[in-house]
């Protein structure tokens, strides 16, 4: 009650409160579901197996070396069967997927309430599918080998690359199309000097993209059954050759990272 | 003379400029696809026989059996739930300190050359390869599949976080330092409000696909929905399946648009 006036010394801070207080709330739900979660998992883990990994760690580690480097004579017939895979399913994928986008694109498309609600949802669809999964079905349907591997790499990429090709479509410089047509070209014409010369170079880097993000999966889907590398792979590790088994992963390293560079160079050239 | 010059008709120059590259290239391809396509077994005699059972599963989906293995598919999904928001957390929160390491703007050389190693090795295995050892290590189950994909994790989000920070605009993190801010408040007050718009959106993407790979790690036992969906292929379980199909679908739509709103809604 005396007359001072009593000085408030505001320090400054990077919130008011209540966004400080929806923040920490924010926080406390994140960190709520994520111990949840966590104990849901530690409920379902053997820790001493957990506890014991160093020394497996240790011990597969010793095992794997030296790699058995005589073994590469029987490798080079999977690796051409995985590269096989990767580059005949691309092709298949882009081969079904340059009409889809062409359906898809909002400029393009025939219909944009039939014909597009179906091409997004074969793209959809496509992608959300792994295409391990798109393996492991197609290995009971067809039969185990290279042509379920090519079928399942081709219907994984179907989405990817035509959902990157229609949104290249639609970003398309209308004035140029504008003028083809003003020439009296037909809509096939139009097509083929209007739209295609402009999205060329988005496809050629898409599927080349594509190719390499493919010779990475093939690498893998012998483990269903699927060709390529991945079946000796995982005939090595059934039978626990751990130094064929460090062979393999050395020759996958190698030919991923080639599959990289290459790609790389492709489309430094192209764009 | 003019009058043959006349008659010439326009032709659409050749998309390679060099005639030798242009048919080295067609040439290299044709002698390519033979190869390939004369060294590709393909069984047409198992091919034909599988065709009514591939009509099958198709029909399968119309309609699918949810209620054959309704528990399993619960369990298994949720699994693969709980990897998939565990690993996303503990991966981004490991791939923060090697992001940070491996922006070449912020970081010494040592450090620098250091954490863009780890991040190369993290990226260059495929997450199914690396679930094969996890497992091996860490035995059957989910903490093998959160493993995994928390390897995964590192190295998708930091290298993205290190490009980030090397793209950020180096005048304000100056201005904070000019302040006398230490180490950590300019990271915190100069670098992180940069990044932090795109990297929550990147942050919901990866968990996008952390449940998308959670779906088939369980095929070489990394827990969740995936050995279920291997277990009722190789019973020529069809309809069940479909089921599982359709459930992973219908997830990874709903998070697509969820962390797309999200994401928006952040930016």
């Amino acid at each position: 009650m005396s007359g001072t006036a009593v000085i408030v010394k505001k320090v400054w801070q990077r919130r008011d409160r209540k966004t400080q207080f929806a923040v920490w709330a924010a926080w406390l739900f994140g960190t709520a579901v994520f111990v949840y979660c966590f104990q849901l998992i530690s409920e379902r883990t053997i820790w001493a197996f957990v506890l014991d990994a160093p020394a497996q760690a240790g011990d597969l580690g010793a095992r794997m070396v030296p790699p058995a480097w005589s073994y590469i004579h029987y490798l080079w017939r999977p690796i051409w069967d995985t590269l096989n895979i990767a580059t005949l399913g691309t092709i298949i994928s882009i081969v079904i997927a340059v009409p889809i986008a062409y359906c898809a694109a909002r400029n393009t498309t025939p219909s944009v309430a039939f014909v597009r609600p179906v091409a997004l949802f074969i793209i959809v669809a496509s992608r959300s599918i792994n295409s391990l999964i798109w393996a492991l079905m197609l290995v009971t349907i067809v039969g185990p080998g290279v042509f379920a591997g090519i079928i399942a790499i081709g219907l994984r990429s179907i989405g990817f690359v035509a959902k990157l090709l229609y949104e290249a479509i639609e970003e398309i410089d209308e004035s140029q199309v504008e003028a083809v047509r003003s020439t009296g070209a037909t809509p096939a014409q139009t097509t083929v000097y209007g739209i295609v010369p402009q999205v060329m170079p988005a496809f050629a880097g898409i599927s080349v993209f594509r190719w390499d993000i493919n010779i990475r999966e093939s690498t893998v889907l012998g483990l269903v059954g699927a060709g390529g590398i991945g079946l000796e792979l995982n005939a090595a590790i059934t039978q626990l050759y751990w130094t064929q088994v460090s062979l393999m992963l050395l020759v996958i390293i190698a030919t991923v990272i080639l599959s990289e560079w290459v790609s790389a160079k492709v489309r430094h050239a192209i764009i | 003379m003019s009058l043959a010059l006349n008659h010439r008709r326009w032709k659409k120059p050749p998309a390679i400029k060099r005639a030798w590259l242009r048919w080295t290239l067609i040439l290299g391809a044709a002698i390519y696809l033979s190869l390939a396509l004369g060294t590709t077994h393909v069984n047409w005699a198992r091919v034909w026989e599988g065709l009514p059972r591939g009509a099958q599963f198709i029909t399968a989906f119309f309609p699918p059996n949810f209620s054959g293995r309704w528990s399993e598919i619960v369990e298994g999904i949720s699994e693969s739930l709980w990897m998939t928001v565990v690993a996303t957390v503990v991966g981004i929160a490991l791939s923060i300190p090697v992001g940070i390491g491996a922006a070449r703007n912020i970081s010494p050389a040592p450090v620098y050359y250091f954490c863009r190693s780890v991040l190369a090795v993290s990226r260059s295995f495929q997450e199914i390869i690396l679930a094969i050892f996890f497992v091996k290590l860490f035995g059957f189950g989910p903490f093998a599949g959160f493993v995994t994909l928390t390897f995964a994790t590192i190295g998708f989000y930091g290298k993205l976080l290190a490009e980030d920070i090397e793209d950020m605009d180096a005048s304000q993190a100056e201005a904070v330092r000019a302040t006398g801010a230490g180490w950590l408040q300019w990271l915190n007050f100069g670098v992180q409000p940069q990044v932090m718009p795109r990297m929550i959106g990147l942050g919901l993407y990866r968990l996008d696909i952390n449940f998308r790979e959670s779906a088939v790690i369980g095929i070489v036992g990394g827990g969740g929905i995936g050995a279920t969906l291997d277990t009722s292929f190789n019973r020529y379980e069809f309809d069940s399946a479909a089921a599982i199909i359709l459930v992973i679908i219908a997830i990874v739509m709903l998070t697509e648009y969820s962390s797309g709103y999200l994401r928006r809604w952040v930016q």
